[in-house]
């Protein structure tokens, strides 16, 4: 038999085949059906047609709460980044014995493994209504997204330069400034940068559950059904967005930081 | 950035008569106003922000008072009210993700400028997916709770819009890296541009796609966790109406469980991933 030019494989197509059963499955469990589709969409023409034209109803909330974001952002940022410088030195194995990278390596997996929405509904709690329990909620999930990557750069350094400085037998800190940092320092910046960038995200979100910002007001108008100055909240959302993304890309062009990467 | 260093070696020419310096003075000025503007940023923030430090003193206390209540931990609660909405969760992350990226190929296809040479419809791709990103996922889940209801659709349109853009950004950066050679042969046979996409594109993309689709995957469990604090579905309804309800030993439940799918999402995501890329 001739050989064929692409081959075909079986178990590729059954794995095609159980992932789209599955799919369908879960479909099914969910109660996702064509018909609620299509009265869905009727109810979203409803919807989309009380959104427009756009109103700003509270033009004086909605320039505090975007303000309030922003501010929960900076300083979330702020204080994320430095947290995470040290944290991240302390989470390397190469610079670090084990009995210090080792809890601080699990306070940064923590940081990372709770969802912001959930974190700031314990600060909340703890720190009550209000732009406090954003910013700690934010400077959590930046010591965790800074912290992590910092760790793995530094792992990932030459150890060249760290021994020469080593042999010259210079102190702890004089090691990290001379034989770690001129190796990651252009990465930090870079994961600094993209956080802004996820902190901005996530400031206009955690008004939801109370910890300030634009997502109380935007909240607050979806249950009274305003609809229409829902709507203006969110393109100004999206405008505050875009301008921090811009932003953050001129940061990283004037410090000349490698700009490729996921800005998610 | 080597030039001044290559420029005082010259053979013939003069010493060094410029001082080597990292940064041209327009850099230095660059950097200086970015300095001057974050730190303004910051103290200004500091000043303005709104903040009650009597709130602060007593968070310790509060804390310990969030403990108490939940430990123990309600683990009877489990079957009753946890593991249906669990798998509901893990459901709208898959469902989600696999709307996505039937949304998101496209809209890749279309932002990648050596595949659609047409400048406009590239920039109105972008443009969509980057309003797609912008907008936050529990923004999005508010929007299709009033489309569709209250419930699980709501929560899986929501996950699926929030991905496209990101799907969608990195599978278009991912098919203009793309080598050309193969497309050339294969265009050069005359094949349709369906077969040039499947036989010399998908080929070169696939395992950026995989591991795109996974990795959003993963992180689409975690967000779904939490939509149903806006009403759209999944575990976070249970978590909303337990708070509601400061039955704070069965929040404890669900943040415990919540915190296991969320690992054992990740550990399937490694494993997976070592396999087929």
């Amino acid at each position: 038999m001739a050989p064929l030019a692409f081959e075909r494989k079986p178990l590729v197509w059954l794995g095609w085949a159980i992932g789209l059963a599955y799919l369908l499955f879960a479909a099914a469990q969910l109660d996702i059906t064509w018909a609620r589709f299509i009265l869905g969409l009727d109810n979203g023409a409803k919807f989309l047609g009380r959104m427009f034209p756009p109103a700003i109803l509270q033009p004086d909330s909605m320039a505090r709460g975007l303000l309030e974001s922003l501010e929960i952002s900076i300083l979330a940022s702020f204080l994320g980044v430095v947290l995470a410088l040290p944290i991240g030195i302390f989470g390397a194995r190469n610079l670090m014995p084990s009995w210090v990278t080792l809890p601080i390596r699990g306070l940064v997996a923590v940081c990372r493994s709770f969802h912001p929405v959930i974190v700031a509904i314990i600060f909340v709690k703890a720190v009550g209504f209000g732009a406090m329990a954003g910013i700690l909620t934010l400077t959590v999930a930046s010591i965790g997204f800074i912290g992590k990557l910092f760790t793995e750069a530094i792992e990932e350094i030459s150890p060249k330069q760290v021994e020469a400085v080593r042999a010259t037998g210079a102190p702890f800190v004089s090691l990290l400034t001379y034989g770690v940092f001129p190796q990651v320092m252009s990465r930090f910046v870079g994961f600094a940068s993209y956080q802004v960038d996820s902190n901005l995200r996530n400031s206009t979100m955690v008004g939801i559950v109370g910890a300030g910002g634009i997502g109380g007001t935007l909240f607050s108008a979806f249950q009274r059904y305003d609809y229409d100055f829902v709507c203006a909240i969110v393109l100004a959302i999206v405008a505050m967005i875009m301008v921090g993304e811009t932003g953050a890309r001129w940061v990283r062009k004037i410090l000349g930081v490698d700009a490729r990467g996921s800005d998610d | 950035m080597t030039e001044p260093a290559t420029l005082s070696t010259e053979p013939g020419g003069l010493p060094a008569s410029r001082p080597w310096t990292r940064f041209t003075p327009i850099e230095r000025a660059g950097r200086w106003l970015l300095l001057v503007i974050l730190v303004a940023a910051v103290v200004l923030s500091i000043r303005h922000v709104e903040v009650i430090p009597e709130f602060l003193w007593d968070a310790p206390a509060q804390m310990q008072d969030l403990l108490t209540r939940m430990w123990p931990i309600d683990w009877a609660f489990y079957l009753d009210g946890v593991h249906q909405p669990l798998l509901e969760t893990m459901h709208i992350a898959s469902l989600g993700t696999a709307m996505s990226i039937l949304l998101a190929v496209p809209l890749g296809i279309l932002s990648a400028g050596n595949i659609v040479r047409s400048k406009p419809l590239n920039l109105v791709a972008r443009l969509l997916l980057v309003a797609s990103r912008s907008v936050n996922s529990l923004i999005w889940a508010l929007l299709f709770v009033g489309v569709f209801g209250p419930g699980a659709l709501a929560g899986t349109v929501a996950i699926a819009f929030r991905s496209i853009g990101f799907v969608g950004k990195l599978i278009g950066e991912a098919l203009e890296e793309c080598d050309t050679k193969p497309v050339e042969a294969l265009q050069a046979t005359g094949a349709s541009p369906m077969t040039v996409l499947l036989k010399a594109y998908w080929p070169q993309l696939s395992p950026t796609f995989w591991s795109v689709a996974l990795f959003r995957w993963d992180i689409n469990v975690r967000e779904s966790a939490v939509l149903g604090l806006v009403g759209a579905g999944g575990i976070g309804m249970a978590l909303d109406s337990t708070m509601n309800l400061f039955q704070w030993d069965r929040v404890s439940l669900i943040l415990a469980s919540i915190f296991l799918i969320v690992l054992l999402a990740e550990v399937l995501v490694t494993a997976v991933r070592k396999r087929i890329i």
